[in-house]
């Protein structure tokens, strides 16, 4: 093994500009392939963040606009929901696959005051199931609960970010529970603080169903419906249920049973599916673009380890008249071009990995203004362990790949054909 | 016999054929120091080459040490050459990015003996040869006489056989050929190497016990030369 190493040192050495250059070549097809994933993984992670805000079993329910005439109404009609519409979620109907139900309705915007402090937010009302829907993580007090939805207090749950600012930057976001703010010109008790993070686009704060419905007399109105639920796996069945749902909710409004702009039904769960598969393809989309920069690595390792062949043909003659078989002549040239293409696919590598993390540095802390939303751009714009491992085994077969047809071309060599050269 | 030819044929085809061995029968014991002459295009390094292993032939049979050395494959014919022959070339096809002693021990790589070894060896086979000063040194900074005088070190390494040499003097002046030639015959005397030498040099031939003569791809006649007689000018002379 080590006698191999030398000789590939002592061939490397004679041809340093040589090997430089076809180096050069695999260095930057792997720099590029890291590059491309990286950004890939970056773009993905951002799409992902989104996604794991919710729940992925759930879906939400909007009223819409009917398009179809029925009932002796015209198309056009507003359909808004309200509960009945949630006690049709939570019936027999749907009992096999609906498990926790809550309505959401958008409040505001208001502005939170809390001593010399104000902020403009939304107050999203809902009920306590909410909570795991869109995994909403307290870090002190509670949230919403039932108590709260029966009397229809009126306590709050602040977003950490809102907490902050309401404490003028400061952290101890638990000296606000049991204090009040105002918003809206009503008195909030604060029950609890809940976790935001940097990517989190909108910041709301939750309030009790019950209580704005009261308040702004909006007897019944539930704005949207959030619903969690089990047992639908394909997209089939997704759909089937959409459908029989849908026109459980149409006929309670006197809309055509399938109608599908009278009542819009956002499911995460297929929405998931197909993010899934978008991530794939834009996956496997980088892997072939990189791979045909690879390519051309490969091409040029290959024809340089030719010339190389081509010039030592007499070395390989007198080898090959002093015993060394076919497959010892093949072995120093697959172990050049290998140790070639791997040494220089990892400082490829290195560097790629290199402008992964000056992406993530540069481009990952930002973020763009996206209909109001704050949108990350790239997440993490890294490539994992397992993508280097790939690498690897791809440079070491690339490497091969590469050999294999100079390699034949030395062992077939004959002794008194290379002796005869001059 | 250590080799035995019979009916060896061999035709060299570029577009048109070439007959060049033309039924060789040949005989040769082991410890005998053998030359070879004939015209130039007589087919003298194409029989040694068929000897070597180096090349085939088409028609024949030619046996060593008991091998019948036929349709090998070229894993096979490697095994062979590696520990049956060394083989001596006229241009010593040294390989010149490798020192002295690192191209003597390189047959006994192939035959995977270790490295500590295999130094220890090719050492020992320099300072035989008086190379020992110059194991360490690239063979464009050897003299032609020692740059031979390795390519026999590395023929012999592997302890053949036969030690087959095409034209060993033929790049050499005539005080160097005069030296090659005596290590050659104190190989054979003392070591009991079975040696055989292709030349155009009745010196050179003469310093062997046997001539054997080919002429029109058969071999021709014979002579004895135990008392080396045979050159024209004299014994003991190498003349150029
Ligand atoms: N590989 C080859 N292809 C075609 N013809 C060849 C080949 N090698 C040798 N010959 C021809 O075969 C004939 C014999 O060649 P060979 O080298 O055996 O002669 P030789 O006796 O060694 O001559 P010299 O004394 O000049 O070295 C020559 O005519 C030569 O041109
Ligand atoms: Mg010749």
């Amino acid at each position: 093994m080590k006698d191999l190493f030398e000789e590939i040192w002592e061939s490397i050495k004679r041809n340093k500009l040589r090997t430089a250059l076809t180096g050069f070549a695999v260095a930057w097809g792997i720099f590029m392939l890291i590059v491309l994933l990286g950004a890939g993984n970056g773009l993905m992670n951002a799409f992902m963040n989104q996604g794991d805000r919710f729940a992925t079993n759930t879906m939400a329910v909007y009223g819409g606009v009917t398009s179809k005439p029925a009932n002796g109404y015209q198309v056009g009609r507003g359909i808004e929901l309200n509960d009945r519409d949630i006690t049709i979620t939570q019936s027999a109907l749907f009992a096999d696959y609906v498990d926790k139900v809550s309505p959401v309705l958008y409040n505001g915007p208001y502005t939170l005051v809390f001593k010399s402090q104000h902020l403009s937010t939304y107050l999203c009302a809902c009920n306590p199931d909410l909570l795991d829907m869109n995994k909403i993580e307290l870090l002190f007090g509670r949230f919403i609960n039932r108590n709260d939805i029966t009397m229809q207090r009126k306590t709050i749950v602040l977003a950490a970010a809102h907490a902050r600012e309401l404490l003028n930057g400061g952290e101890d976001y638990a000296s606000l529970l049991g204090k009040t703010v105002t918003g809206g010109g009503i008195t909030w008790l604060v029950v609890g603080v809940y976790k935001t993070d940097r990517s989190a686009q909108r910041v709301e704060d939750y309030v009790p169903i019950s209580t704005i419905q009261t308040l702004h007399n909006k007897r019944n109105m539930v704005g949207q419906i959030n619903f969690s639920f089990h047992g639908l796996t394909t997209r089939e069945e997704n759909e089937q249920f959409e459908k029989t749902y849908r026109a459980a909710l149409n006929r309670a409004h006197k809309a055509a049973p399938d109608d599908e702009s009278s009542i819009w039904i956002w499911n995460r769960f297929t929405q998931n599916m197909q993010m899934d598969k978008g991530t794939h393809f834009i996956r496997r989309a980088l892997w072939i673009l990189g791979i045909f920069t690879l390519v051309g690595g490969i091409v040029g390792v290959s024809n340089i380890m030719l010339i190389t062949v081509k010039e030592r043909t007499r070395e390989f003659g007198i080898r090959k008249a002093i015993g060394a078989s076919p497959w010892e002549i093949m072995k120093l040239i697959l172990a050049e071009s290998v140790s070639i293409t791997a040494l220089f696919g990892y400082i490829g590598m290195f560097l790629g990995m290199v402008a992964c993390e000056v992406m993530k540095m540069t481009v990952g802390q930002s973020s763009v203004e996206f209909f109001g939303e704050t949108v990350q751009l790239f997440v993490n714009p890294t490539v994992g362990l397992g993508i280097s491992v790939g690498v690897t085994i791809l440079l070491v077969i690339a490497g091969t790949l590469a050999g294999i047809s100079p390699a034949m071309k030395a062992a077939r060599i004959r002794p008194i054909e290379a002796l005869n050269e001059t | 016999m250590l080799i035995e030819l019979r009916g060896i044929h061999k035709t060299y085809d570029n577009g048109q054929p070439l007959h060049v061995l033309k039924g060789i029968d040949l005989g040769i014991d082991q410890g005998e120091f053998v030359s070879i002459m004939g015209a130039s295009g007589s087919g003298k390094s194409t029989l040694l080459n068929i000897l070597g292993i180096l090349d085939n032939y088409d028609e024949g049979e030619y046996w060593l040490d008991g091998k019948l050395i036929k349709n090998l494959s070229e894993t096979e014919a490697a095994h062979y050459r590696n520990c049956l022959v060394g083989f001596v070339f006229q241009s010593f096809n040294l390989i010149n990015f490798k020192t002295a002693v690192e191209n003597v021990e390189l047959p006994l790589y192939y035959q995977g003996v270790s490295r500590k070894k295999r130094n220890e060896l090719a050492m020992h086979f320099l300072e035989h040869f008086g190379l020992a000063d110059w194991a360490t040194h690239y063979p464009n900074e050897l003299s032609g006489g020692q740059k031979q005088r390795v390519a026999i070190a590395r023929a012999l390494i592997t302890q053949p056989r036969i030690l087959l040499a095409d034209e060993p003097t033929g790049a050499l002046d005539s005080k160097t050929s005069v030296e090659v030639m005596n290590l050659l015959t104190e190989l054979n005397r003392t070591e009991k190497v079975t040696i055989i030498v292709v030349t155009h040099e009745s010196g050179v031939a003469n310093c062997t016990d046997k001539i054997i003569h080919i002429k029109d791809g058969v071999i021709g006649e014979t002579t004895m030369n135990e008392q080396h007689k045979a050159s024209v000018f004299g014994t003991a002379t190498i003349m150029k």
